[in-house]
């Protein structure tokens, strides 16, 4: 969800220098709010080499503001490598000397899968705010696309944080037969009111500025950065902990003495108008609004008389669960609810309350013990 | 192989459900998974323990029994185990009522406080035990509620509960003439099948 760390970028080893490629469906798909994409396209990466027996291939699903570079760099001079560097790589949790590893930019993205900014075949201008709705089950049809382009019978594993998690957890309902292992990390079984309430507050200040001209900004050459800007501060607020926060910036000022102005005074300020000024140039407002609403509508118990469990009866997959102590996005409580469905349908699982500071942002770092059991479960996996 | 362990297998039913409260690093479970096809979750507290349970490929539930297990079904489990563990829970008797509102049946294993050599040492010494199987001083000891046979069975008895069967054996998990004898003077170990009348 989060931006990686600068930290991220010491941890060797790595997949090395990596190029995306693009899987063109011609096959029509039809989405759960009833519209059809008559054709799409998905970017995505791989890592490792797919094995004789194509019993390897892996899927990392992306959380928020995420896409499809997980690992690796794009070039020589690329500042920063993947987001998901920290776990994907040769002897890494994420193995690539084990595991033939592929990660996408979902659909309605902003990195070059087919979303609001690409060309809307009847109109022939930029979708923008008229790109359908996507759900997460919709991106799991659409990876299962790119699973049948790439020939790949069956995932050893789905992992995913966060919304990633959710991604994983509805492959394993949608197509039990095609995922043997889960690991859901960071997640929760759907959104409480709190976290649907700050999404709509990020979405309110987007629609709400003026440079978002209803979501037509593309034509006019124009973003709205300070809605966008604003959304991504929010966010990152909730990505992070109170303790995290501490640690990280206390009440230090940016300069020695007080002000007295509304200008930017404490460290924390100055980090999160950063962090939103970079983001707003680098996404996409009208992705932001669709994944904040598949956030939002993600419910899989919903069609099984919200009994999770129910949900849950066809899967077939071996489970990891994975919480972070600081985690208040989407607390240890949230993992828990779906190991409790998971117990209550008698599914394989294995559940862990990391204990750690950052938050949220923990499920993108390397915290040892958080690796360490994601790196054993994806061992245990017969290829 | 531990010797208690074996003794455990005699009493499961191949193909059961299975509760391990304080699984460890997971050998009771992957030992039952192997030969009986025993299906279950481990429940652990160690980080460490954890990480072993899930190299073993055992499920296992990062979760402190001392909070409760309001998060299992009534009955839900063909058998719930707890090996060396009951002496650290803060209220073994609460725990012990959630093991067979969880389970069908329990097998609950735990160290003689009755043993001659403890007796002995409080006896001459006049200090808290301590032993191989004890080795810890009385004030950062993790076995907070120990107990004797004769009082588990009391409390047994208050909670109407049913011995299936019962081991006594000493730390080698041998059983001998004394032990059949006088088991709360020569047993260290006892290993309890129970369940509700």
């Amino acid at each position: 969800m989060p931006q990686p760390h600068a930290s991220l970028e010491s941890a060797p080893p790595s997949v090395g220098l990596v190029v995306p490629e693009i899987f063109k469906s011609e096959q029509a798909l039809t989405l759960a709010c009833g519209r059809t994409l008559p054709n799409y396209q998905l970017v995505y990466e791989t890592y490792g080499k797919l094995n004789a027996s194509r019993s390897n291939a892996l899927l990392i699903c992306h959380a928020l503001s995420g896409h499809h570079h997980a690992a690796g760099y794009h070039s020589e001079d690329d500042r920063k490598p993947g987001w998901w560097n920290a776990c994907i790589g040769p002897g890494k949790a994420i193995d690539t000397d084990r595991f033939f590893v592929v990660s996408l930019n979902n659909l309605g993205g902003c990195h070059g899968s087919t979303g609001p900014k690409s060309l809307n075949p009847d109109t022939g201008k930029p979708y923008g705010p008229d790109f359908p709705i996507v759900t997460v089950a919709d991106w799991v049809l659409s990876q299962r696309a790119l699973m049948r382009h790439l020939d790949i019978p069956c995932w050893a594993a789905v992992v995913g944080g966060s919304l990633g998690g959710m991604q994983a957890l509805q492959w394993s309902i949608d197509f039990p037969e095609l995922v043997r292992y889960a690991a859901i990390i960071a997640a929760a079984p759907k959104l409480s009111a709190q976290n649907i309430a700050f999404n709509e507050v990020a979405r309110r200040a987007i629609l709400s500025d003026p440079e978002f001209n209803n979501g037509h900004y593309y034509e006019v050459d124009q973003i709205p950065k300070t809605g966008l800007s604003l959304a991504r501060m929010l966010g990152h607020i909730t990505y992070l902990s109170d303790a995290g926060m501490r640690e990280k910036f206390d009440r230090d000022l940016l300069n020695d003495a007080l002000h007295f102005n509304f200008n930017v005074e404490f460290q924390v300020e100055s980090y999160l108008n950063y962090q939103g000024d970079v983001f707003s140039k680098r996404f996409d407002a009208n992705t932001y609004l669709l994944m904040t609403r598949a956030l939002d509508y993600f419910d899989p118990a919903k069609s099984h008389g919200d009994d999770l469990s129910a949900a849950l009866a066809p899967a077939s997959a071996k489970f990891l669960l994975m919480s972070f102590t600081t985690d208040w996005r989407f607390s240890p409580a949230r993992s828990r609810e779906i190991l409790h469905a998971m117990q209550r349908a008698k599914k394989q699982v294995s559940y862990a309350e990391i204990d750690c500071p950052q938050g949220h942002d923990s499920f993108l770092l390397n915290i040892p013990r958080y690796t360490s059991l994601l790196q054993a479960f994806l061992q245990g996996i017969p290829l | 192989m531990r010797k208690d362990l074996e003794v455990i297998q005699q009493w499961i039913k191949p193909g059961s459900n299975v509760l391990d409260l304080g699984c460890g690093d997971g050998s009771l479970l992957a030992y039952l998974r192997d030969t009986q096809g025993v299906f279950g979750y481990g429940i652990e507290i160690n980080p460490d323990q954890i990480l072993q349970c899930v190299q073993k490929g055992i499920n296992v539930i990062e979760q402190n029994i001392d909070q409760g297990l309001d998060n299992f079904d009534d009955h839900s489990f063909d058998l719930v185990v707890m090996t060396q563990a009951l002496q650290v829970m803060q209220r073994p008797d609460l725990v012990l009522d959630s093991m067979l509102r969880v389970g069908k049946e329990c097998i609950i294993t735990f160290p003689n406080f009755g043993h001659w050599r403890c007796r002995l040492y409080l006896l001459l010494k006049g200090r808290m035990p301590e032993s191989e199987t004890l080795p810890y001083r009385w004030y950062n000891t993790p076995n907070i509620h120990l107990c004797t046979f004769k009082d588990f069975e009391s409390l047994c008895q208050e909670r109407d509960l049913r011995i299936l069967n019962r081991t006594v054996v000493d730390n080698n998990y041998e059983d001998g003439v004394l032990l059949k004898l006088c088991p709360n003077l020569f047993g260290e170990i006892a290993i309890y099948h129970i369940r509700r009348q």
